[in-house]
């Protein structure tokens, strides 16, 4: 039962107000793309005990999809945002790095 | 014997006596008794029969942690089974029966399992039942179900009512004890806001019947005080009655409230799960007594000397009359000297300890009490009571020094902190080997959103045993609550308690030490699991070193109790035989809840027509006035058909296929999901969503689309309308409004933010109505208003204008194959345009039809249900849809993984349509046969039926399937299998049985 901070509306909001989406900051790859790829965007997850950036939907609330980055053993939230980030914003990734030093994600580290 | 004393049970009013029975039985008790208080004072101490060997088992704890004592309690909708009688209050009129055992409690015939014990092993049914297999099927598995299982199901539907609280608080205190209190007082004085549960009806858990001094007085005097200043506090609810039943993450705590379980004659609900928010947890849960592992420590009238001392002194009632105390440490010295206050008689203090106590032991040595230091008990004595204990040298094997006759053993073997609701949420624990006890490591508390620690414990529940430390460790858990929710504490000081020093405890977690066999096989340490010291050191000797494992493996601690007697003394039985430190071993998992909760409360109000919401369209007053017979589709409820006087559902749906093939059928269609996506990219962006194109639909026409997901899995279809240059109308499947609304704002907020593009569910502004049949157009130029004829409005395309004198959107489109018109009014003039729909249909024969006949009817035409002849992994592609798939496009969602060689393979199941050679009706989800048989002997299949109906327009069985090599089959006859063995022949067919050309619905 976590609680996450809406970057649209503000609200605190209960897990009960929100909807996954799974992991954050996928690139599409579509027609022309090669399988390995392919299966990367569709199939591979990141699956680290630590940080992990994911998707998250206001859904009864304001509707907004954001993203945030939560540590998934002690489930401490560095941070949300709006989806339409293409990376993490900086004060996230340095509030990471003060619990995490040495952090890898994906291509963000 | 167990009976109620003169004297003394400061809880009980012996003027209000109570009736309640036990096994039929009639009992008094008085009020204030827990059931398990009352049970005692009627000499009812063996209250039940163990799980495995079906031993004669009697009370042996005061509360929660009790293993044994469980009972059916009440009858008809208000039974329930495996409750525990040491925390069900008495009441008028309670019916308690015991279980598992047959045919009577005193005789069982079950009981004859002790005499196999020996067969009857650690992982007993991991290696007996697994040889031979066949064995299985009549032997073992109605024997594992015949006596698996505590308690009876319910027979009756719960005739209780429960509920859902949502709270949100600063501070949450879990315990009402001397520490919980003290941590509410400075929390409350903080002006935090402050909940404040107790699981039991009374507040200061166990100072009173230890006789703690606080400040001065009597420990109940400051309980009173404090109770009356906290409930004096705004901020601040307490709530007795209620359990602190788990911690999760965030600062999340589930309460359960048991409102009417100790009266059942109140109003409202019985329980009540409270769903708390709060920023801070204090949990002052207290201790539980261990037991101490002898032979026959499970014998009834073997009670934990706490809890002996509680029926003492808050029910006055007497477990026996000459009871033998046995412990490694001080605590029980104060039931010894307690039950000697009341008069009655304690032969021995058996203290394993060498040099024995300090200050409590010189007063029971003072009052004439007979100590044995550095002894143990070999072995009790009896069978369905305690008859006698037979002492030995603790440090010995068992060779019997005296016997001393008894009719009660109080035993003690320690003090386990109750850490479970510190743990819930990852708090840590350290091993305290002087006090052989876990304790929270408040360096490593469960961390919260910020990565600050949110749960604290006080009290006896952090490892502080004595009442000076509790009060000071509770002030100080108040006010660094209070301090971490953002509250400055007051100028106050601690609450100071008074105690008698004692000497260390001494670690025994087997009696006698060196105990062979016979005694370790009979030394209990799960009572509810019949779980054995022998059974834990077998399964060590075969490998489960994990703690996790060896728990499963021998059953410790899996009971409804969850071990709250067991777990540490099996944990250090196992540490013993692996040769580890108990803290290597480390503990099971706690996991919420505490101990069990009411099913009921988990639903609470969510049953019956409250268990999900049901959505209506504005014209189902209609339906419920006519005959509609309802089927769920998604969250609506839509008729299936329509019923006229006695006729059977098959038959009225078949009267409306041919009344709207021949006439003219009317269709609430008001449930489909209706999109509005506008935008200056609106047209891209459908272009991205379907896998046809929507951009260049002209304004004023429709088009019929598809969707996949990222997967290629078609998902959702629907025909869309181009409304203006920069707006299309999206309509989807009744239950997919909401998901792929959700899923265009996903592709938008995520994927291309950058697109000008709006939508709009507005799937419930509008009613939707189908006029369906050849008499259609002659109904709507009866009501009168816009031009409806082919010319003006042909076959997909749709128009604005007024029909009847409502305004109206019609769409000339079809999911029958006749001529059809479906139009959509504002939500608000639904019923009224049905009604005038209804009125001037009479003269041709206007019926409704249900969900049913358009089901029959979309197959007659080979049209496709998404759900039927989808599932999931099933492509456009494999529907002949093919047409439907823009080939210009470089791009649409589902495009790439159509591209992947198993979704391009020309071996996949392909649409068909099948017709029994016999005319009858295929079994639905039937398979077809092929020849041979795959690796698991069943024999390999060709196809599947996914639709499959009764066709009253052509008089037979119709179906649609997804045949291997399908459409290059035509004509060919296959099998399919039915439910009774045989199988069914089958020509493979064009999947459109009627008006192939389409001649009818283009009109």
């Amino acid at each position: 039962m976590l609680t996450l901070q809406c970057p649209y509306c503000g609200v605190d909001a209960e897990e009960t107000e929100l909807q996954g989406g799974g992991e954050a900051h996928l690139k599409r790859f579509g027609p022309g793309s090669n399988d390995d790829d392919f299966e990367g965007y569709l199939f591979l997850r990141e699956n680290q005990k630590g940080i992990h950036f994911e998707r998250w939907r206001h859904a009864y609330g304001c509707g907004k999809w954001f993203l945030a980055a939560r540590h998934t053993n002690t489930l401490e939230v560095f941070g949300t945002y709006p989806a339409q980030s293409t990376e993490p914003p900086q004060h996230i990734k340095d509030a990471i790095s003060a619990k995490l030093p040495g952090w890898k994600w994906g291509n963000f580290s | 014997m167990s009976t109620r004393l003169a004297k003394g049970g400061r809880l009980i009013d012996s003027t209000k006596p109570l009736d309640f029975t036990f096994n039929g039985k009639r009992l008094k008790g008085y009020e204030g008794d827990s059931l398990a208080s009352a049970l005692l004072a009627n000499d009812q101490m063996m209250v039940g029969r163990s799980f495995k060997y079906h031993r004669p088992r009697g009370i042996v704890a005061s509360g929660a942690e009790e293993p044994n004592a469980l009972v059916n309690l009440g009858t008809g909708g208000k039974f329930e089974p495996n409750q525990r009688v040491t925390t069900q209050e008495l009441f008028d009129g309670l019916t308690a029966t015991s279980q598992n055992h047959w045919p009577s409690l005193e005789f069982d015939i079950g009981a004859v399992n002790q005499l196999f014990a020996r067969f009857l092993p650690a992982g007993f049914y991991y290696k007996m039942f697994i040889h031979p297999r066949p064995f299985w099927k009549h032997i073992y598995e109605p024997f594992i179900r015949q006596s698996a299982g505590l308690g009876k199901a319910p027979t009756e539907k719960d005739a209780d009512t429960y509920e859902h609280f949502y709270f949100y608080c600063d501070v949450a205190v879990i315990g009402g004890g001397i520490a919980g209190l003290a941590a509410a007082l400075e929390a409350g004085r903080s002006g935090a806001r402050v909940l404040v549960m107790e699981q039991e009806a009374h507040w200061g858990g166990r100072a009173v019947v230890d006789g703690v001094m606080i400040d001065g007085e009597p420990a109940e005097q400051w309980i009173d005080n404090t109770l009356a200043e906290l409930d004096a506090m705004e901020n601040v609810t307490l709530r007795e009655r209620m359990m602190g039943a788990g911690v999760y993450d965030h600062g999340y705590v589930l309460g359960y409230e048991r409102l009417t379980d100790h009266d059942p004659k109140l109003a409202g609900p019985r329980h009540r799960l409270w769903r708390i928010r709060t920023k801070q947890i204090v949990t002052a849960t207290g201790a539980i007594e261990r037991p101490l592992s002898f032979a026959g420590n499970d014998i009834p009238g073997v009670m934990l000397a706490a809890a002996m001392r509680d029926y003492l002194v808050n029910y006055g009632v007497s477990v026996g009359d000459r009871t033998v105390v046995v412990t490694n440490n001080d605590d029980a010295y104060r039931t010894a000297l307690a039950l000697v206050d009341a008069g009655l008689v304690v032969p021995a203090i058996i203290d394993a300890r060498p040099q024995g106590g300090g200050e409590l032991m010189e007063e029971a040595i003072a009052r004439g009490i007979r100590v044995e230091k550095g002894r143990g008990i070999a072995k009790v004595k009896g069978r369905a009571r305690v008859t006698g204990v037979a002492i030995c040298a603790q440090e010995g094997e068992g060779a019997v020094l005296a016997e001393i006759d008894c009719d009660a053993v109080a035993m003690s073997g320690g003090w386990s902190p109750v850490v479970h609701l510190w743990s819930h949420c990852g708090g840590k624990l350290n091993w305290d080997a002087d006090q052989a006890m876990f304790r929270p490591d408040a360096t490593r508390a469960p961390t919260g959103d910020k990565g600050q620690p949110f749960v604290i414990t006080a009290g006896t529940a952090n490892g502080h045993l004595y009442s000076a430390e509790v009060l000071v460790d509770g002030y100080t858990a108040g006010r660094t609550a209070a301090q971490a929710a953002g509250f400055t504490p007051a100028a106050t000081e601690a609450a100071v308690g008074e105690d008698a020093s004692q000497a260390p405890l001494l670690p025994i977690w087997l009696m006698p030490q060196g105990a062979g066999h016979a005694l370790k096989s009979k030394a209990w340490l799960d009572f509810q699991n019949d779980v054995k010291v022998s059974d834990i050191q077998l399964a060590a000797r075969e490998g489960y070193e994990s703690v996790e494992h060896a728990k499963r493996y021998t059953t410790i601690g899996m009971a409804t109790d969850q071990g709250k007697l067991s777990n540490i003394n099996g944990l250090a039985i196992l540490s013993q035989a692996l040769d580890e430190a108990i803290p290597n071993v480390g503990t099971t998992t706690f996991r919420p809840p505490y101990t069990p909760i009411s099913m009921g409360s988990i639903g609470g109000a969510a049953r019956d027509e409250l268990f999900q919401p049901i959505r209506k369209t504005p014209i189902q007053g209609w339906h419920d006035e006519n005959g509609a017979v309802y089927e769920p589709v998604g969250q609506w409820r839509r008729p299936y058909t329509f019923t006229r006087g006695g006729e059977s559902k098959h038959d009225a749906v078949k009267r409306e296929i041919l009344n709207t093939r021949n006439n003219v059928g009317l269709l609430d269609a008001s449930t489909l999901g209706k999109i509005i996506v506008k935008g200056p990219d609106a047209g891209k962006f459908l272009d991205m969503l379907y896998t046809n194109m929507m951009s260049n639909l002209p304004v004023g026409k429709c088009r019929y689309g598809l969707m996949c997901s990222e997967n290629g899995f078609l998902m959702d279809d629907g025909v869309v309308a181009r409304i203006d240059e920069e707006t299309w109308l999206c309509h989807t499947t009744t239950g997919g409004a909401d998901r792929i609304h959700g899923w265009m704002e996903d592709w938008l907020q995520c994927e291309w933010w950058d697109w000008k593009v709006y939508t709009a569910n507005v799937t419930e502004q509008y009613a939707q109505i189908a006029v369906v049949g050849p008499k259609g157009r002659q109904l709507l130029e009866k009501l009168g208003g816009m031009d409806v004829s082919k010319e003006t409005l042909p076959f997909m395309q749709w128009a604005d204008g007024v029909l009847g004198g409502f305004n109206a959107r019609v769409y000339r489109i079809s999911f029958s194959g006749e001529l059809s018109y479906e139009i959509a009014v504002p939500a608000s003039q639904g019923r009224a345009f049905w009604d005038a729909l209804w009125s001037a249909g009479q003269e041709f024969g206007v019926m409704p039809y249900g969900t049913e006949g358009l089901h029959v009817m979309r197959a007659e035409k080979g049209f496709i249900m998404i759900g039927d002849e989808t599932d999931g992994t099933v492509i456009p592609q494999d529907l002949n849809l093919g047409w439907a798939i823009s080939k210009k496009k470089e791009d649409y969602l589902g495009k790439r993984a159509q591209e992947r060689s198993h979704m391009a393979d020309p071996n996949r199941w392909k649409l068909v349509g099948l017709e029994t050679l016999d005319g009858s009706v295929l079994p639905d989800g039937s398979y077809a046969i092929a020849q041979g048989k795959n690796a698991n002997g069943q024999r390999n299949t060709q196809g599947r039926v996914t639709s499959t109906y009764y066709s009253p327009t052509l008089g037979r069985g119709i179906a649609m399937g997804l045949v291997h090599n399908g459409p290059d089959r035509m004509g060919e006859v296959i099998e399919f299998n039915t439910t009774n063995g045989g199988t069914i022949k089958a020509k493979i067919v064009d999947p459109v049985f009627y008006d192939k050309e389409g001649a009818k619905q283009n009109v």
